[in-house]
C-alpha cells in the first residue's frame, strides 16, 4: 500500500511531514524509538531538499510517498528542479562536524546511520530519493 | 508545536528550558540563547530537555558546534530530563559519550 502527501518547500512544513510520517509508521507495531529515527531521516533529507535545492520557494512543492510491503519500507521523495543527490557526499565524521564547529553533515550521518539503503533517480524531470528501511529484526 | 525557550539563572548555573521541537525552523532561538548566557558573562549552562520533544540535525548542531568549548572549559554544558526518543538520537551519533546527559537537575549540576 502506498501513502502519499505533496507539500509546498517551506520549512514550516516539515512539521507537516513529520506528522504525516508518524500517522503512516503508527499503523505498524514499530517501537517509538524507531520510528522516531524513521521520522528524523525523512525529516532531514526533506529538509536538505527544501533548503538547499528549493531555497525554501513555496511555490515548489515535494511529494512523500511510504509503500509499506510486509516488513519492508520504501520512502520516496520526489522533486522536481536541480538534483541534489546525497548519495554523492561523503558523509563526514562526527570529529570533524564538531571541529569545524558547524553542523553541515549531521543529517546525513544520521540518514545513513538509520536507513538500510538511498538510491536516488532522475526519471522524466522528476528527481526520487529513494529510502529503504527493513522492520525485520 | 513550535519551541519556546525559557532562562532561569541559578547561582552561577543558567538553566535553559527548552519545550517542543528542536529542528530547522527552532534552532537558531537556541543558539542565540546560548550566546546570552555568553555574552552575560555565564559559563556554566544546564539543558531542560524534560519537554523537548523531538531533535534533528540543526538543533543537534547547536550542541555539536560548542563541544570543544566544552571539552576547553570555557563553556560547561550538561542535559537532563531527555525522553528515551530524543536520547536516541543523540546515541546514535555518539554525543552521548561526548555530553553529560542525565536524568534531573541535581545529577546535572555537579557535572559542570
Amino acid at each position: 500500500m502506498t501513502q502519499k502527501i505533496r507539500v509546498s518547500c517551506s520549512k514550516s512544513n516539515l512539521k507537516t511531514i513529520r506528522d504525516f510520517v508518524n500517522s503512516v509508521l503508527g499503523e505498524h507495531e514499530i517501537p517509538d524509538k524507531e520510528m522516531n529515527l524513521i521520522i528524523v531521516a525523512i525529516d532531514e533529507v526533506c529538509s536538505n531538499l527544501i533548503i538547499h535545492s528549493h531555497s525554501c520557494n513555496s511555490a515548489d512543492e515535494l511529494e512523500i510517498r511510504i509503500t509499506s510491503e510486509s516488513e519492508n519500507l520504501v520512502f520516496e521523495i520526489i522533486d522536481q528542479g536541480e538534483i541534489f543527490n546525497i548519495t554523492d557526499y561523503s558523509v563526514p565524521t562526527m570529529e570533524k562536524v564538531i571541529k569545524n564547529k558547524k553542523n553541515g553533515g549531521i543529517g546525513l550521518i544520521l540518514v545513513k546511520k538509520i536507513m538500510d539503503r538511498i538510491q536516488i533517480e532522475k526519471n522524466e524531470g522528476l528527481n526520487v530519493c529513494r529510502l529503504y528501511k527493513s522492520l525485520a529484526r | 508545536m513550535q519551541m519556546e525557550l525559557k532562562t532561569q539563572k541559578e547561582g552561577d548555573f543558567y538553566i535553559i528550558k527548552i519545550k517542543g521541537e528542536l529542528e530547522a525552523s527552532s534552532s537558531v532561538q537556541l543558539d542565540d540563547a546560548i550566546q546570552d548566557v555568553i555574552d552575560q558573562g555565564g559559563s556554566k549552562i544546564l539543558f531542560d530537555c524534560l519537554e523537548l520533544s523531538y531533535i534533528s540535525s540543526p538543533g543537534i548542531g547547536v550542541f555539536t558546534s560548542r563541544i570543544e568549548d566544552h571539552e576547553e572549559g570555557t563553556l560547561s554544558m550538561a542535559l537532563f530530563g531527555m525522553n528515551d526518543k530524543v536520547f536516541n538520537v543523540f546515541k546514535i551519533l555518539g554525543l552521548d559519550k561526548l555530553l553529560p546527559i542525565v536524568t534531573t537537575k541535581d545529577e546535572a549540576k555537579p557535572l559542570i
